[in-house]
C-alpha cells in the first residue's frame, strides 16, 4: 500500500469510514490467548458483548470461536464468562505454551 | 449604528460572544476565571443567548468539553486566564490537532510561582506552540473586534483552527474605557451561520476523531498543520478588510506607528503599546525619529511583513512582558528570526518589563528609546537582554 503524503490527509486526522478497525489487526499484541471450552459454554454471549475488539465470532446467537487476528489477549472475556456450573468456558493460556 | 459604551475589556468580550450566540460554552467557573464568563453566564441565565453552558471541574475539563462539542458540530467558545490556560495545555494541542475552531478570549496574567494574579503575558506565551492562532489586543475595542473577527478566521473552511484572543489582565480586562459596540444584527451578519466540517453528529456518515497515528503518518499530519497555519495570514487580512467595511476600524497583521522613517523603534504587545505611542510622540517632538510596532497576529507570525516594516530602522528594542528564563523573551525571538535573513538589519535588543502587573511607566519606554538613540548613533550595546523597571 502506498502511504499518503501530507496533502492527501483528512484535516484533523478524522477517520471518515465507519468500522475501519477491521483494517487494523491487533492479534500480534497478545501475550495470553483465550481458549474456548465449548463444553462449558452456555452461549450467554457475555464474551461477545464485553470484547473491546471484534474477536468473538457469533452465528445464529451462538458463540462459535475466537478470531485471533483481532484478539489482543486482554482477558476481559475470561473474567466475564460465567461458564456452566462454575466451570469457566474461557481459559487464558500463555502464548507459546 | 455603532453604540458608544463605557465597559471593561471583560464585558466587551462577553458582549461579543453574546452577539455571536454560540452553541456551547464549556467553562470553569472559579478563579483564575475572570468575570468575563460570569457576565456570559448571566446572559445564558437571562435567556439572552441559546448557548448551552457546561460548568466543569477544571480548565482541562472545560477545554475537553469544548473539544467534544466542537467535534460534534457546534460553534464553541470558552475563556480563561493564567493558571487556567496552563491547566488546559494538553487539550489545547488536541483542539488544534483535531482542527476545531474553538474561540477563546485569554485574559493575560502571570503564572505561579510566586502566586501573583496580575497582568503579564506568561500564560499565552506558554501556549505559543499549541497550534492555536493568537490575536493580541491593545484595549477593550481591540479585544471586542478581535473576538468577533476570530470566528471568521478560525471557522474559515481553509483554516478550521482554534483562536485565542489575548488581552491584558486587569489593565484591560477590569478597567472601564470608552469603546464602540456593533449592532447585534451586524455581528450576526458578519460572522454568519456556523458551517460544519466533519461533524460527529452527522449520524449518516459515522466518523472517528482522535485516532492513533504512528510514525508512518504522524510527521505528515504535523506538516499539514504547519501548512494550514501559513494560510491564516491571508484570511486574517481578508476578514480585517470586511470588518473595516462594517466598523470603519482598520486591522492588519500588526500596527505600525510612525515607523516609515524611524531610526529607532520599540516592538511592544498589547496595552503597553498605548502608552508607548505617547512616548514616541514626545521623542518625535524633540526631533528624534522614533516609531513603534505592535504585533497583532502572533501565531502564525508574519515574518516577512515584520522584516519589511523594521528592516530600515537602525536600532530596535523588543519589549517582552514575559520571559523565557535563560533565553530571550518570546517576542524578541520572533523579531530576531524575522530580521536575520536581511542583509542589513537593525541592532536588536531585548528588555523585559512589567512582569506580574508591574506598571509600565512612560519613563521606562523613554529610557529604552534614549538607549536606542545612543546605539543608533554608533554607541555600544551594553547588554542585549536586560530587565527594566527592576530594583537592584
Ligand atoms: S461468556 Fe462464556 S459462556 Fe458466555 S458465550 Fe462466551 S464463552 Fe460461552
Ligand atoms: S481476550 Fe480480550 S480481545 Fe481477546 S477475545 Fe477476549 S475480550 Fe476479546
Amino acid at each position: 500500500m502506498k502511504l499518503k503524503g501530507w496533502k492527501d490527509l483528512t484535516p484533523g486526522s478524522v477517520i471518515l469510514e465507519g468500522g475501519n478497525a477491521v483494517q487494523f489487526k491487533t492479534g500480534s499484541w497478545r501475550a495470553f490467548r483465550p481458549v474456548w471450552k465449548k463444553e462449558n459454554c452456555i452461549h450467554c454471549l457475555f464474551c461477545w458483548i464485553y470484547c473491546p475488539d471484534m474477536a468473538v465470532n457469533v452465528k445464529d446467537g451462538k458463540m462459535m470461536d475466537f478470531n485471533y487476528d483481532y484478539c489482543k489477549g486482554c482477558g476481559i472475556c475470561a473474567l466475564e464468562c460465567p461458564g456452566k456450573k462454575g466451570q469457566t468456558a474461557i481459559e487464558m493460556v500463555e502464548e507459546g505454551k | 449604528m455603532a453604540k458608544v459604551v463605557a465597559v471593561t475589556g471583560n464585558e466587551a468580550c462577553a458582549n461579543a460572544l453574546r452577539q455571536v450566540n454560540p452553541d456551547v460554552c464549556g467553562v470553569y467557573p472559579i478563579t483564575p476565571q475572570t468575570d468575563m464568563m460570569q457576565k456570559y453566564a448571566s446572559y445564558v441565565s437571562n435567556g439572552k443567548v441559546d448557548t448551552e453552558i457546561i460548568l466543569v471541574e477544571s480548565e482541562h475539563s472545560s477545554m475537553s468539553a469544548c473539544i467534544g462539542a466542537a467535534a460534534a458540530g457546534g460553534r464553541v467558545v470558552t475563556a480563561t486566564s493564567s493558571q487556567g490556560l496552563a491547566l488546559m495545555w494538553e487539550m489545547l494541542h488536541i483542539a488544534s490537532g483535531d482542527r476545531l475552531p474553538i474561540i477563546m478570549p485569554v485574559v493575560n496574567r502571570a503564572l505561579s510561582a510566586p502566586l501573583n494574579i496580575h497582568g503579564d503575558h506568561s500564560d499565552a506565551m506558554g501556549a505559543r506552540d499549541t497550534g492555536w492562532v493568537q490575536l493580541w489586543s491593545e484595549n477593550a475595542q481591540d479585544a471586542y473586534d478581535n473576538t468577533i473577527q476570530a470566528f471568521r478566521i478560525g471557522e474559515h473552511m481553509d483554516i478550521r483552527l482554534p483562536v485565542m484572543v489575548c488581552l491584558d489582565g486587569f489593565i484591560i480586562s477590569h478597567s472601564i474605557e470608552r469603546m464602540e459596540y456593533l449592532e447585534d444584527e451586524e455581528v450576526k451578519g458578519f460572522v454568519g451561520e456556523y458551517k460544519n466540517f466533519l461533524p460527529l453528529l452527522d449520524l449518516d456518515k459515522p466518523k472517528s476523531y482522535g485516532p492513533l497515528i504512528l510514525p508512518d503518518l504522524f510527521h505528515e499530519y504535523k506538516k499539514a498543520q504547519h501548512e494550514v497555519m501559513l494560510k491564516v495570514k491571508d484570511v486574517v487580512l481578508k476578514v480585517a478588510a470586511d470588518f473595516e467595511k462594517l466598523s470603519g476600524r482598520k486591522y492588519g497583521l500588526f500596527e505600525s506607528y510612525r515607523l516609515d522613517d524611524a531610526d529607532i523603534a520599540l516592538v511592544i504587545l498589547n496595552s503597553a503599546a498605548g502608552t508607548t505611542t505617547d512616548i514616541v510622540d514626545g521623542f518625535r517632538a524633540r526631533g528624534i525619529k522614533a516609531g513603534l510596532l505592535k504585533p497583532r497576529l502572533f501565531r502564525p507570525f508574519p515574518y516577512d511583513e515584520v522584516a519589511e516594516a523594521l528592516g530600515k530602522v537602525k536600532a530596535v528594542c523588543v519589549m517582552d512582558r514575559s520571559d523565557s528564563f535563560g533565553g530571550y523573551g518570546p517576542v524578541f525571538m520572533e523579531i530576531s528570526s524575522a530580521l536575520y535573513p536581511l542583509q542589513e538589519r537593525p541592532v536588536l535588543i531585548n528588555r523585559i518589563y512589567g512582569l506580574g502587573g508591574r506598571d509600565y511607566l512612560p519613563e521606562h519606554g523613554e529610557a529604552v528609546l534614549n538607549e536606542l538613540d545612543e546605539i543608533a548613533k554608533g554607541g555600544k550595546v551594553e547588554k542585549y537582554k536586560e530587565y527594566i523597571g527592576v530594583r537592584e
